[in-house]
């Protein structure tokens, strides 16, 4: 049977490898030609426990979850347990007896003495290849990739691990063959000129490409990832990574960097940019520019440490005592996710301000196929200037924005201040001064360009679905399915200053609709807050999962109906 | 009073009679003295009355948050390394809010001044008790004295490895000198605990007192023995002034350790990224 999409569960414990399999594999689905996505779902354990992924195996472009499991693979005993309700008699269930038969389903069975074969090798280690021998097999990926792919994946291990390997993939094969189980989605070949990525690549892509030469940041999931893939990066790419002694460091690390020319970021999740906060106002002082990845996770407090939500916004929008402007960027695309990320160096660079990146854990652990963005096309401006010895580092200027010099290039000093100050860089209690550097700082955005919002269903809609952020793809793939020719989608990548186009867009639909990973609709107040626009459904979920398809699909449908 | 290269016109903001004054003066004709270029010069310091000294000085400076000098500090060095790094606050601003900063820079070892006026009290607030006031010391807030055992910057730089400790006394105009000198010229992190007496809120650690309750550490003390110099950190009444500590072996400082600066030299905002390894993140 041929389908659009197939979407196959991984159910094991932490440390078990499951990140090999799933990387593996959308490699090769990618140089296979299929379109893939894989969503993950962890458990705060780094052994035992259950994590699952699910990998989507898609005709046309795909970056959404769904409740349905077409295939599960069983990889530990307590692996049904928490599935049952994604589980029917469509569900193809596949993995040693005793755990596909540990809890009692509707499901299709088909059991593989994986352990036993194993044994023959040597190691359980190889059970992770055994299944990408299945899989690979009844998805009919290319044999011939599958082998590149593992022999590159554990050369580095020695011949004989190679061959146990090769090995593992054969006995996965046979028993795919045997199942008489096939499943069949269309190819499109421009699929293997893309490139297969993690979500978190695409910021730590991005960052690099928008000239980032400096992180410092105080792990904390699910930021860390990016901060990872960076330090990865620091001999090849001269980025300077430092692990700072708590985030508070780390802020301000950043910003003296940028003072000194660098051009600097962080990368954090809610706790860690709550303290913050004091940084991002001296920022807006002191006209430093910032980039800040805010990686959301589920709140208050330590919430739920490694699953998804939108709750950030009104962190991320509030942040800071005091009044000064600020730039929210937020990717739903992993294009997104890179040329947000170079936008973010040069947005703050440009007006000297603090710029947000807002993801979230379901964004950056999952994984997908990107079109290549070609970076040495995008555009970058270098705005420090040499100071001569007059220079003033807050010269008032009708823009609001003061030329950026660096101390030591130059003949004049930078003095920067987190008092009020003058021209000079020197502390002021003069109200005339005051109002008039406010006013300055307040103005800078005045000849920012938005980053426009996108429409993506019919141009003369009458239901306007909104979204912003890791939604995307499930509002975008549940919008398609509703098919309805009134109804589109709108996504806002720049989240704020709301764009310019806002008002108008919403305007034109007679009914809006509003969907946010996050209890109070935070994106919906902000709307109300600048247009006065209230939306007329809000569909909010806040139990650490990401939407699924099925889920809005319904959720909208209701509403059209 | 001598003039230097880094004088600068203007009102300043401390009472009559601080010793923020003479170190000031003391610290421009330190950098006058070793011929060091303004341009080349920031200084990053926190919040208080000595945090303000930047203010003062004809050179870069970022003045930040409270306790928060350090790590602006560290940034810029590692961004730069050709710049003179000064990062400069109080005991309030450095051992205090910025504690844990300060724990960690020394272990960072970047190529930084470290001064730290050290009055034992909180001036820019009014008088309240500071990590390094002593027991028993009575304030508003304290009214029945300080219950907390003071902070020891010496001991804890020492053990946490920094390869250059120092204390001075703003009174002793040549000590200082030439302790900041030689703090300026130490590759690596270098601590001056400076005890700058404060005229309106420190009734008990005045003057006359620091320079009864403090001696300068002789010709013949041996700075290069660790264990020996941290046993002399912990010396108290009298107070030992002078370089206490000095790593013989030069320590190769954090910008030097870092990947990124062992591929090559350049400062890090000198370098430009190649296409070629722009194109090589999307393969």
């Amino acid at each position: 049977m041929e389908r659009q999409s197939y979407s196959i569960v991984l159910s094991g414990e932490a440390g078990q490898g499951l990140q090999t399999i799933e990387s593996l594999f959308i490699a090769l689905l990618q140089k296979s030609g299929y379109h893939a996505f894989i969503a993950k779902e962890l458990m705060s354990r780094v052994r035992g426990g259950n994590n699952t992924s699910e990998i989507r195996i898609a005709s046309k472009r795909v970056q959404a979850f769904v409740d349905r499991i077409d295939l599960l693979i069983v990889l530990s005993k307590d692996g049904l347990d928490r599935l049952l309700d994604r589980i029917d008699e469509n569900t193809l269930i596949i993995g040693e007896e005793d755990y596909i038969k540990s809890r009692k389903t509707d499901a299709r069975l088909y059991p593989v003495n994986v352990k036993e074969q194993m044994e023959e090798i040597g190691s359980q280690l190889y059970t992770n290849t055994f299944f990408v021998g299945v899989l690979s097999t009844l998805f009919s990926c290319d044999e011939n990739i599958a082998r590149t792919l593992l022999s590159e994946q554990f050369s580095r291990k020695g011949e004989s691990i190679v061959e146990n390997n090769s090995k593992a993939f054969d006995f996965g094969k046979k028993a795919a063959e045997e199942s008489n189980y096939h499943f069949s989605v269309k190819r499109d070949d421009s699929v293997k000129k893309m490139k297969a990525i993690k979500g978190f690549e695409t910021i730590g892509i991005g960052a690099l490409s928008g000239g980032c030469n400096f992180v410092a940041s105080y792990p904390m999931s699910p930021a860390t990832s990016v901060l990872v893939y960076l330090a990865s990066h620091e001999r090849s790419h001269s980025v300077l990574v430092e692990q700072a002694e708590d985030e508070i460091a780390a802020i301000n690390m950043a910003i003296g960097a940028w003072y000194a020319g660098a051009r600097a970021m962080v990368t954090t999740s809610g706790g860690g940019f709550a303290l913050m906060t004091e940084g991002i106002s001296l920022s807006g002082i002191t006209e430093t520019p910032v980039v800040v990845h805010l990686a959301q996770r589920p709140g208050p407090g330590t919430g739920l440490p490694t699953r998804t939500e939108q709750g950030d916004l009104n962190l991320a929008l509030y942040a800071g005592h005091g009044d000064f402007p600020r730039v929210i960027l937020a990717p739903g695309t992993w294009e997104d996710g890179v040329l947000l990320s170079h936008e973010a160096f040069e947005i703050a660079d440009a007006y000297q301000v603090p710029v947000f990146i807002l993801t979230d854990q379901y964004y950056l652990d999952g994984e997908g196929i990107m079109e290549k963005v070609d970076l040495s096309k995008l555009e970058r401006t270098n705005h420090v200037v040499k100071s001569n010895a007059s220079y003033k580092r807050y010269k008032i200027t009708d823009s609001g924005i003061s030329e950026r010099a660096i101390p030591g290039q130059g003949k004049g000093f930078v003095c920067v201040d987190s008092d009020e100050h003058t021209e000079e860089g020197r502390i002021t209690e003069n109200a005339a001064v005051r109002q008039a550097m406010m006013d300055k700082r307040m103005r800078k955005l005045s000849a920012y360009k938005d980053i426009d919002p996108k429409i993506i269903g019919p141009k003369n809609y009458t239901t306007l679905v909104v979204g912003w952020g890791s939604p995307y793809g499930a509002i975008k793939e549940a919008v398609a399915n509703l098919d309805d020719k009134g109804v589109a989608f709108g996504f806002f990548p720049q989240v704020y200053p709301l764009p310019s186009r806002t008002k108008e867009i919403l305007e034109k639909a007679k009914h809006l609709i509003l969907v946010e990973n996050n209890a109070s609709a935070q994106f919906g107040q902000l709307i109300r807050r600048d247009l006065g626009i209230t939306f007329d459904t809000t569909i909010l979920q806040y139990n650490g999962s990401p939407f699924s398809v099925e889920q809005l699909v319904a959720r909208i449908g209701e509403v059209l109906a | 009073m001598k003039e230097t290269r880094f004088d600068i016109k203007g009102d300043i903001a401390w009472c009559p009679g601080c010793g923020n004054f003479l170190l000031l003066q003391l610290l421009k004709e330190s950098l006058d003295e070793l011929d060091v270029d303004p341009t080349n010069v920031v200084i990053s310091s926190g919040i208080g009355q000595a945090a303000k000294m930047p203010q003062y000085v004809n050179t870069s400076f970022f003045n930040g948050l409270h306790g928060r000098g350090l790590p602006v500090a560290t940034a810029i060095s590692l961004t730069n390394p050709e710049l003179l790094v000064i990062a400069e606050g109080g005991d309030g601003d450095m051992y205090g809010e910025g504690g844990n900063h300060f724990l960690h820079t020394v272990r960072r070892n970047p190529n930084i001044v470290h001064l730290v006026h050290n009055n034992m009290v909180y001036g820019l607030t009014k008088g309240q008790a500071s990590p390094t006031s002593p027991r028993g010391f009575k304030t508003p807030l304290q009214t029945e004295g300080v219950i907390l055992e003071p902070l020891n910057p010496l001991a804890l730089a020492i053990t946490l490895g920094a390869g250059f400790v120092a204390r001075t006394f703003v009174g002793n105009r040549e000590l200082t000198k030439d302790v900041v000198k030689q703090a300026i010229a130490h590759k690596g992190y270098a601590l001056v605990d400076i005890f700058d007496p404060c005229v309106s809120f420190n009734k008990v650690n005045t003057f006359a007192w620091y320079k009864e309750h403090s001696y300068v550490l002789g010709d013949d003390w041996d700075s290069s023995n660790k264990i020996q110099s941290l046993t002399k950190s912990m010396e108290n009444d009298p107070f030992p002034l002078g370089v206490l500590y000095k790593n013989p072996e030069e320590q190769p400082s954090l910008a030097e350790m870092h990947p990124a600066y062992q591929e090559e030299d350049t400062p890090l905002f000198k370098r430009k990224r190649s296409v070629k390894d722009l194109t090589a993140l999307m393969a």
